[in-house]
């Protein structure tokens, strides 16, 4: 007699059920698992072999068969203890539950019997509801994560002991449920506030557009301007995640292992912020088994690259393609994944190698040819990719020394959000959120100018010589401007703030 | 062969100057007679050194002189050589004339009325804004502007007479495949369209510091006036003033402040009799050049009625001191996306410019 229980399997950020079958048959004494484990996988006989003993079960002195279904997955990990453990407890009759096939587990063993946490128990929460499996049993650990997925019966264990007397009847262990208004309200006060930022009026004005419109921005400014203080306290004025977009990053980050010991749904926006030492395949993802790299950690956030042209120029190179897709697929000979990528990209940059180009102290003795080389590392098509471009100046004594009170990030959020809303009610038929996702062929339809604002752009371009790639990107700015201001149509004033955000395409002057 | 190449062929010969060429001309007739001259002959004329005569002997092919030339020829350069009428007269009767004049643009007549300006390269903001004035002022009046194509001033100056519709020529210090600074390619482009670049280097010759000093003889060579806007204490600008000197041209020179190291060579010529500059009459009344302004010299007049409000609250504050977007916004209290679409307009309008993220009245 075969008896089955399921666990799950993640690929990518997706999971699949798996069915476990247990046999137990007379013969020499055996342990064997099929249904193209791996290694890790192979080494949960020896997990589950002490776990159950050191539970005070008898271990069955009889030939196991365990079957891991469908066969042609390839199994990872050490996430199908449990629910081996418990189909061999239910085959020597330990377990006397004749619903056990409506149950999934996940879950690590301990030698000494307790259940520890895995990676990945939202995604694969998801699917097991998907199949029609609502009855969970997993480590205590995952609780929180998996009961996010409403409609499913979440029943968290401490050890093997625990699992068998609830499936027996004897204890009784209520389905965890967590309060998922109070964490989506939960708007904890943000370590960075823009009120701390003295001076920057402009800058801190692009960043509030780029934030309402999710554009590219790239920062530049001298040393000790406060790039990188602005871009840290971006987050605390990104709009709000809907509970969709908080699955979706839970789910990877859920799977990238960085949910532990913090909060289990990821209600904030992503911040990344990678050392510019990074390798390509840390940006994008990798391995043997594809893991999201952090482009896909960004998702729905930020990616600041502080000083980019650092970065090597293989990594900022494969930025690309996230960038124009929204998402990164990655083959490796362990299958082909697609992670979601939709990301803003904040960059910081020097105006020259010694960071003082154009200082009124005259202090830098960059050669024009190192500062062409300097800024040559940022490829045109890569640029080609980011709305904005801010100045950041250097920062007065006049500023600093200054006590009148900056604009705190919350009255910034405010008006970024009715904005947000603005976009997401214009392109509900679109399947688009932002401004900065508009296509070319969307922009006559949502930018539309009128003769004198058309006029306004044909005078930028001859007397800033801007190049062609502005146009758009201009349109898509302006758009995002008149959003802010909460008008329909997009205005001269709109326009002329616009073109002020394109720096790095005028001709170098001087 | 003709003469023109030969000339072309000396001047390019490692070795051979601007007075050594002349000298060699002088006493051998044509530059055809040096080219079929044996070693001993250039020996004995007593003229040149052994490594010198070494050096023209061993260079002379006349498959690469052709090829040379037809490469010139492709690239658009027009040669002007000092026997010609073309070749510029201010500058025919200096002491050691360039014998021939690679120019990309064209020469004319009326760029003997010339002036140069120039100064440091890392300017300060006044020192920008004063040379882009003064050039645009001189070259509405008709007067080409010569300069060294340099950053900084140099550029300002350029940039200045071209806002004016007006001729400039730039002298390079390299030869004319290149230009230096490469960043100023754009301004080059524009530089050639109304007027020229003009090098004494053969055409492949590349950047090298010491032929930059050099050049600066030909910019105050081509000028009536010399005049410094902004040099440091050891400036090559002030190299150019001992030029223009030395040639008997006016040197002018534009005050800074007393504290100002970019002003310390300037204000130290206005101590040693260069003419202080502090209207655009100092300069046209010492040259007696007749200035007749083509009528209305404030060409943004009409538009001036079409500025807003804020506009005119950012023009008002301009006009007392430049400054970036940050402290226009933080001075005229107007809120950051006002002050960013009223800039983009005054620009457009052409009453403001930016320099360096610095905004200034034009």
């Amino acid at each position: 007699m075969i008896y089955k229980t399921n666990t799950c399997a993640l690929y990518g950020i997706e999971g699949h059920v798996i069915e476990v079958e247990a046999d137990l048959s007379n013969g020499l004494p055996g342990f064997d698992i099929v249904g193209l484990p791996d290694a890790a996988v192979r080494e949960s006989r020896e997990r589950v072999r002490a776990a159950i003993k050191n539970s005070d079960f008898l271990f069955p002195q009889k030939r196991i068969t365990i079957n891991l279904a469908p066969a042609d997955i390839r199994k990872e990990g050490s996430i199908f203890d449990l629910a081996i453990a418990a189909g061999i407890l239910r085959a020597s009759m330990y377990i006397l539950n004749e619903a056990l096939e409506g149950f999934a587990f996940l879950g690590e063993l301990s030698l000494n019997g307790s259940v520890k946490g895995i990676k990945g128990v939202l995604p694969m929460c998801l699917s097991l509801k998907e199949k029609g499996l609502r009855k969970l049993i997993l480590s205590c650990d995952n609780a929180d994560e998996a009961a996010l997925v409403n409609d499913m019966e979440i029943y968290p264990v401490e050890n093997i002991m625990d699992m068998v007397d609830f499936l027996n009847g004897k204890k009784v262990i209520k389905p965890h449920k967590v309060d998922l208004e109070g964490i989506l309200k939960n708007n904890s006060t943000e370590e960075y506030d823009f009120a701390d930022v003295r001076g920057q009026n402009t800058a801190k004005r692009a960043l509030e557009i780029a934030a309402a419109g999710a554009h590219n921005v790239i920062m530049l400014g001298p040393p000790g301007s406060g790039k990188t203080m602005l871009a840290r306290r971006l987050p605390s004025i990104l709009p709000d995640m809907t509970f969709e977009e908080s699955l979706e990053v839970t789910k990877i980050y859920s799977i990238a292992g960085l949910l532990k010991d913090k909060l289990y749904l990821v209600t904030r926006r992503p911040f990344r912020s990678p050392h510019h030492t990074m390798s390509a395949g840390s940006l994008i993802g990798g391995g043997r088994v594809p893991h999201p790299g952090e482009v896909s950690l960004s998702h729905y956030g930020v990616l600041f690259l502080d000083e980019m042209p650092e970065f090597s120029k293989n990594v900022l190179e494969v930025l690309r393609q996230p960038l124009e897709d929204e998402c990164v697929t990655i083959s490796r000979v362990g299958g082909t994944i697609t992670f979601p990528a939709k990301l803003m990209l904040v960059s910081s940059i020097n105006p020259c190698p010694c960071g003082y180009y154009g200082d009124a102290s005259g202090r830098c003795n960059c050669n024009p040819a190192q500062i062409k080389n300097y800024l040559g590392r940022i490829s045109g098509p890569l640029l080609d990719r980011i709305d904005l471009h801010i100045e950041v100046p250097p920062v007065g004594f006049n500023d600093i020394s200054c006590s009148a009170a900056e604009e705190s990030s919350a009255a910034m959020k405010s008006r970024i959000n009715k904005a947000r809303k603005r976009q997401l009610e214009r392109y509900e038929k679109d399947g688009i959120y932002f401004n900065s996702q508009l296509k070319p062929k969307q922009i006559p339809a949502y930018c539309t100018i009128g003769k004198k604002e058309k006029e306004l752009l044909k005078n930028a371009f001859e007397r800033f010589n801007l190049s062609a790639r502005a146009y758009n990107r201009i349109l898509k700015v302006a758009r995002t401007i008149a959003d802010l201001e909460g008008s329909e149509n997009i205005k001269t004033d709109n326009i002329a703030e616009a073109i002020q955000y394109r720096s790095l395409d005028r001709k170098y002057t001087l | 062969m003709t003469e023109k190449k030969y000339n072309m062929w000396l001047s390019s010969v490692p070795g051979v100057g601007s007075r050594t060429f002349i000298n060699l001309i002088k006493h051998f007739g044509s530059a055809e007679n040096i080219y079929q001259s044996s070693f001993s002959e250039l020996m004995d004329s007593g003229i040149i050194s052994e490594k010198t005569a070494e050096s023209i002997s061993a260079n002379r092919d006349k498959e690469k002189i052709n090829e040379y030339y037809r490469v010139v020829k492709n690239n658009g350069i027009r040669v002007y050589t000092i026997f010609e009428n073309e070749y510029p007269k201010n500058l025919k009767y200096i002491f050691d004339p360039p014998p021939v004049l690679y120019a990309k643009g064209e020469l004319s007549e009326s760029d003997a009325l010339a002036v140069g300006i120039v100064g440091s390269r890392k300017a300060s903001d006044y020192g920008l804004k004063t040379a882009h004035r003064i050039a645009e002022r001189l070259a509405e009046a008709g007067i080409t502007i010569v300069s060294g194509m340099a950053l900084g001033i140099d550029s300002a100056a350029h940039r200045g007479a071209l806002a004016a519709r007006g001729r400039t020529i730039a002298v390079c210090g390299c030869g004319l495949k290149y230009i230096y600074p490469s960043t100023n390619f754009q301004l080059s482009q524009d530089i050639q369209k109304n007027g020229a670049l003009i090098s004494e280097y053969p055409f492949d010759t590349e950047a090298f510091p010491a032929q930059f000093p050099a050049r600066n003889r030909i910019i105050s060579g081509l000028s009536l006036g010399v005049i410094v806007v902004e040099a440091g204490e050891k400036s090559g600008s002030l190299i150019t003033a001992d030029f223009a000197l030395e040639q008997g041209r006016e040197v002018f020179a534009v005050p800074g402040n007393i504290t100002s190291p970019n002003s310390k060579g300037t204000n130290e010529l206005i101590k040693y009799g260069a003419k202080l500059v502090s209207r655009i009459e100092d300069i046209t009344e010492e040259l007696n050049i007749e200035v007749i302004y083509k009528g209305n010299t404030n060409t943004n007049c009409n538009e001036i009625n079409d500025i807003n409000e804020n506009e005119a609250i950012i023009l008002k504050y301009l006009d007392r001191k430049s400054g970036d977007k940050d402290s226009i916004t933080a001075a005229t209290g107007l809120h950051p996306a006002k002050v960013m679409a009223a800039l983009t307009m005054l620009e457009i309008k052409g009453l403001i410019q930016q320099i360096d993220g610095n905004y200034l009245l034009v």
